[in-house]
């Protein structure tokens, strides 16, 4: 069924590209449809996914070649599950909303096709080649959707972003071949392997440990994107359409997050163990930077970029607080960042639309005019800003709470990133919605279409759902957290901190001050 | 006799939730008055459902109870759980009493606004929001409605947001209190890192014994930074009186009677902490002294009807503050409830008052309004004396329990207790002061005028609110201590502050108490019942301190200044300076230098992505040579 899930958009965008360019009124709706494939697989899966089993749930696995050691080779788990759900939710929007590309909307479509393979490839991939090759394809859709229907500087910043994510993937390609390699010297028959459950078992001394970790990492921080990798990402949003804005902060971030939770944690448990603080200072300057700089843009998709970078903060020091909350928070921030911003990149999408302008200042008092896009805009934003209640505070609050007896001190820095949230995305519905209407051109803003509505009411629907009851998603996910926290724990000499025992924290705090 | 089980208090916060999400959908479709109607029905309905679970502890006999709804983050041990004990039960029948009044007064009072069934959601949402704080059964999802609260006052203060003003208001009041949440989370955290949940019942039963002094008073100044934020105290007490920018039910609602009241409330809620944290309970109580004397001055210099009652409300909370602070929480609870009953018929009254002078809220454009509108002017007449402390109204019997045992108390706290008696002269001075200007003397009023008594959905609230705040008071008296005998379920193993024994000392202080009021109120009336040439000739007397207490302090104007632009200022480097400057830079001139390496290593090949090539097998080989040098390990 995994193979069937992540062939089934590519099958699609072969559809597309057999229909002939002049019936161009076709292409969007039927790749709407073909999206809806996916999302039904991607649903029989998650509810077919046994909520109690820590393990990697139907396997599939057919060699490629046996003397490099590569196959095709899938399979979910708690950790990649909900990421695989959140892209198949998010193709079928993002599509629906990109009827104002009218330049080459054929090869768009193919374009977000072949889009969602990769990526629903890279999430379920075990084996590391197949892993690379798909989390390599995703570049080239992605670049072509900056960098032809994209803004003005479409291009600078198309360049940026496969240079810069480029760049981290040749380091990870030649860390992943030096993994095979090491098994092909580790196993008495000599063969190389790239199979992820293989890899797992290998022997790997402590420096080769920190070089291997760095990496992944530097790799996969550079899509989070991981403060201070992350300018090529503000330009990127501001240029991409729509959908590419959506995907991009939904999905392909994730990437980056995921990759450091399935690979460098279980590959590498030593050195994640001793490379904890660089990366849990850096998520937190993270939180705060990116807070604090959003505050202040005057283009309103920049803005959310930024709380991007804020959030996803977040879910990189819930991952290296390596607790059993953190890494839970991690993995359901992570999901919940992408239909929380998701939504906020289509509201920001469809002001574009109407009023070809992104800049703040341009806006004002458009609650009068559209008031349920004010609605959904202000949902949203409090979703962001990590109202109880909604999704976004469940990860927040399992994150701090959860790293907080590992991390203390950074924590509480981190928690000062949920009064920065209120103030950027709250000075920023004040600007654009609230107030007296001034500019005429705005008098006559129309409110949200049925079409566009029903485009948002899915996502708002499941901000109260995973706000609420996030046990559907957290009972899925706790065995696998909690099975990479193990193996942590058996590999090296470090014990995650068991709650009810402040007074730890407190004597190692009070032994650090004066 | 219907014996409701406790698992049917869910129903406590369904009704009026669930008013709010059908008002939400078919509000407009409704229309007015059908959607106040609705409203009003969900939340008498609440309060029904509530008065029938909480018979058991009026007879003495009901047990606390928790009962599960359902898991939320189980790793955190957090749940949607409900909590019924005398305390929560208390605060649903404030909650849901007052509120409901202040339904049925806004069916008046929103007469005609085209977002009519829009307020009465809100108003709807914030009834279960407060629902949700007071019967939240762990620390998780008492922050729920603490949010949720905020939430609704973001909502309720910006309600009329093509004003600027109204929008600006409703982000500071959240902003602000965001602040203080930040202190909150920290002691969530620490709850969660000592006990391993954060549920009442695990925390409360093992703080005796597993708690450290110096945990416990971190945790309890981090609850107490939460609580300075929702119940505005100094020094975030700054969003309460810009809050008067939403419409005048919703001051009374959340701004007086019931969502300030959540600090007292998680104090109180949280006392087997306190007890633990002596340093933390003091540092309360000096706060709400503070507070309670500030706010005081403040409210003698204002001449905004509406004003005039939010720093009393920050000042009547601080009282409030150095009860819970002096471990009288039964004090505590018991001015909060007092106050909502006063403080609500107050602001109600005001309201019904700028209804009637067609929006002004400027009093010196009043006066004489005695004749024009005589319910309006009796049942304020009745809140003022219950607030300005003098028996035997509502307000005299706890402001004297507190004042009572904070002289108990001895040593430091007798310093406090003569701010809070300087206080209770301020705050009869002020309200005497409002009264005269509003109701009593001659007329005012600018041309085209003409005051008129309000609708019958405006007075009828007013009445019972009036005779709330004449007998509220009678349940905890030195001679029958009702509510405290009500509550002590609620505080078992918690030693709790009193009053001296004995009659000699318990009249003596009363006596004082009341006679600083006299002196007060003696005060306004004389300075107040003359012609304004007289009122500003009383107010020059003053100088220059009169000007600071007109403007606040000009505290907003520091925390500008200080606070708010150089944070601006320093968002702007780090978006403009740093991170377009130096950071992007760095990645620019990175790729500036490889383009210029790479066109110098192979001058045919200088294209971008080719560039992407040179770095990806330069990469490759160097991990490849090292792995081969290593010998594969």
């Amino acid at each position: 069924m995994l193979t069937l899930l992540v062939l089934t958009p590519l099958l699609g965008a072969v559809v597309i590209s057999l229909i002939p360019a002049r019936r161009r009124e076709l292409h969007l709706p039927l790749g709407i449809a073909l999206s809806v494939a996916p999302l039904g697989l991607a649903g029989a899966m998650f509810f077919s996914f046994d909520a109690g089993e820590a393990s990697f749930q139907m396997v599939e696995k057919v060699v490629w070649w046996e003397p490099w050691g590569v196959s095709w080779q899938l399979g979910v788990d708690g950790i990649s599950l909900g990421m695989v759900a959140l892209t198949a939710i998010l193709f079928p929007l993002s599509l629906a909303v990109s009827d104002s590309i009218s330049h080459r909307r054929k090869a768009f479509v193919v374009a977000m096709l072949f889009l969602e393979t990769g990526l629903i490839g890279t999430f379920l991939a075990l084996d590391l080649l197949l892993f690379f090759v798909f989390f390599e394809v995703i570049l080239v859709p992605m670049y072509l959707i900056i960098g032809v229907w994209g803004g003005e500087r479409r291009i600078y910043a198309a360049v940026k972003f496969f240079i810069y994510t480029a760049f981290g993937s040749a380091l990870l390609l030649a860390a992943i071949i030096a993994l095979a390699v090491m098994h092909a010297s580790q196993t008495p028959d000599g063969l190389l392997s790239f199979d992820y459950l293989a890899l797992l078992d290998l022997d790997i001394s402590s420096t080769a440990q920190m070089w291997l970790f760095g990496a992944f990492a530097l790799a996969f921080a550079i899509k989070v994107p991981l403060f201070p990798f992350h300018t090529w990402l503000p330009d990127a949003h501001v240029e991409a359409p729509t959908a590419g804005s959506v995907l991009l902060a939904g999905v392909l971030l994730k990437l980056g997050t995921y990759g450091l939770l399935r690979f460098n944690l279980t590959l590498f448990p030593e050195a994640t163990v001793s490379l904890v603080p660089v990366l849990a200072v850096l998520a937190v300057v993270g939180i705060i930077y990116g807070a604090v700089v959003a505050i202040v843009q005057p283009d309103l998709k920049k803005l959310v970029a930024y709380s991007s970078v804020s959030h996803l903060g977040f879910v990189v020091l819930g991952i290296f607080a390596l607790t059993s909350a953190g890494l839970q928070g991690a993995v359901i921030q992570n999901v919940n960042h992408g239909i929380t911003t998701g939504a906020l990149f289509l509201l920001v999408g469809m002001l574009y639309d109407r009023r070809h302008t992104k800049q703040i200042s341009d806006f004002g008092g458009l609650a009068t005019p559209a008031p349920l896009m004010a609605g959904f805009f202000l949902f949203m934003a409090f979703a962001s800003i990590g109202l109880p209640g909604l999704n976004g505070f469940v990860g927040e609050f399992l994150v701090l709470v959860g790293s907080f007896p590992s991390l203390p001190s950074l924590t509480v820095v981190a928690a000062f990133g949920v009064v920065l949230a209120a103030i950027y995305m709250l000075w920023a519905y004040q600007r654009v919605f609230t107030g007296p209407v001034e500019r005429p051109e705005n008098r006559k803003l129309t409110d949200l279409s049925p079409k566009e509505t029903a485009v948002l009411a899915p996502l708002a629907a499941l901000v109260l759902l995973l706000g609420l009851y996030p046990g559907i998603l957290l009972e899925r996910t706790a065995p696998s957290v909690e099975a990479i926290l193990d193996r942590i724990e058996q590999n090296t000499d470090y014990e995650a901190p068991s709650p009810g025992r402040l007074a730890d924290v407190f004597t190692t705090t009070s032994e650090e001050g004066p | 006799m219907i014996e409701l089980p406790t698992e049917a208090l869910w129903l406590v916060i369904a009704l009026p939730l669930g008013g709010s999400v059908l008002l939400h959908f078919v509000g407009r479709w409704l229309g007015e008055p059908r959607a106040g109607y609705l409203a009003c029905a969900a939340s008498l309905a609440a309060f029904g459902v509530a008065a029938v679970a909480a018979v058991p502890f009026f007879t003495g006999e009901g047990h606390p109870s928790q009962s599960l709804l359902w898991e939320w983050m189980p790793a955190v041990g957090a749940s949607f759980e409900i909590a019924w004990d005398p305390l929560s039960a208390l605060m649903t029948l404030v909650v849901t009493g007052v509120g409901s009044l202040i339904h049925i007064y806004s069916l008046g009072y929103m007469h005609g606004d085209p977002r009519f069934a829009r307020f009465f959601t809100y108003l709807n949402l914030f009834t279960a929001s407060m629902l949700t704080l007071v019967l939240a059964g762990n620390y998780a999802m008492l922050f729920v409605g603490w949010e949720l609260v905020g939430l609704c006052s973001y909502l309720l203060i910006s309600f009329w947001f093509t004003r600027p003003s109204a929008a600006a208001a409703g982000k500071k009041a959240f902003v602000v209190n965001r602040i203080g949440d930040f202190g909150f989370l920290i002691a969530l955290m620490l709850i969660f890192s000592s006990f391993g949940t954060l549920s009442y019942s695990g925390v409360f039963g093992r703080a005796a014994d597993e708690l450290t002094g110096s945990a416990a008073t971190l945790i309890g100044l981090m609850l107490a930074a939460g609580a300075i934020g929702k119940s505005a105290q100094i020094p975030l007490y700054v969003w309460l009186p810009d809050a008067m920018e939403g419409p005048t039910p919703v001051s009374a609602l959340i701004h007086a009677a019931t969502m300030v009241t959540a600090g007292v409330y998680v104090i109180a809620r949280s006392a087997p902490i306190f007890e633990l944290a002596p340093a933390a309970s003091g540092a309360v109580a000096a706060v709400g002294a503070l507070t309670a004397l500030w706010a005081a001055t403040i409210a003698i210099g204002q001449s905004d009807i509406k004003r005039v009652l939010a720093y009393s409300t920050i000042s009547q909370l601080g009282y409030m503050f150095l009860a819970v602070g002096a471990t009288a929480y039964v004090a505590g609870v018991f001015h909060l409830m007092t106050h909502a009953f006063f403080k609500a018929l107050l602001f109600l009254g005001a309201g019904s008052v700028i209804h009637a002078m067609g929006g002004r809220q400027d009093m010196e454009e009043m006066g004489g309004l005695r004749k024009a509108m005589p319910v309006t002017f009796l049942t304020m007449g009745i809140g003022v004396v219950a607030i300005a402390g003098f028996p035997p109204l509502a307000g005299f019997w706890s402001k004297d329990e507190i004042l009572g045992v904070v002289f108990n108390q001895g040593g430091l706290f007798t310093v406090l207790w003569l701010v809070g008696l300087i206080t209770a002269l301020l705050t009869a001075f002020y309200m005497i002061r409002q009264f005269v200007m509003v109701f009593l003397g001659e007329p005012r009023w600018p041309e085209g005028v003409v005051p008129h008594e309000s609708p019958r959905s405006m007075t009828v609230p007013l009445v019972l609110l009036a005779l709330l705040s004449v007998v509220g008071g009678l349940v905890n008296t030195p001679f029958r201590l009702g509510l405290e005998h009500f509550l002590e379920p609620a505080f078992e193993g918690v030693k709790l502050g009193h009053p001296a024994e004995g009659v000699v000392s318990i009249l003596v202080l009363a006596a004082v108490a009341v006679g600083a009021g006299a002196v007060g109120a003696a005060m306004a009336f004389f300075a107040y019942h003359r012609p304004p040439e007289a009122w500003r000739r009383f107010q020059a007397a003053f100088g220059k301190v009169w000007g600071w207490w007109e403007d606040g302090y000009r505290v907003d104007d520091i925390y500008g200044t200080m606070l708010v632009a150089p944070g601006r200022r320093l968002a702007e480097q780090a978006a403009f300076r740093v991170d377009l400057g130096v950071v992007d830079g760095a990645v620019n001139g990175v790729a500036r230098l490889v383009r210029a390496t790479g066109a110098m290593i192979r001058p045919a090949q200088s294209g971008l992505i080719r560039q992407y090539g040179l770095w990806f097998g330069l990469g490759l080989v160097a991990l490849l040579a090292w792995i081969l040098v290593r010998g594969g390990v």
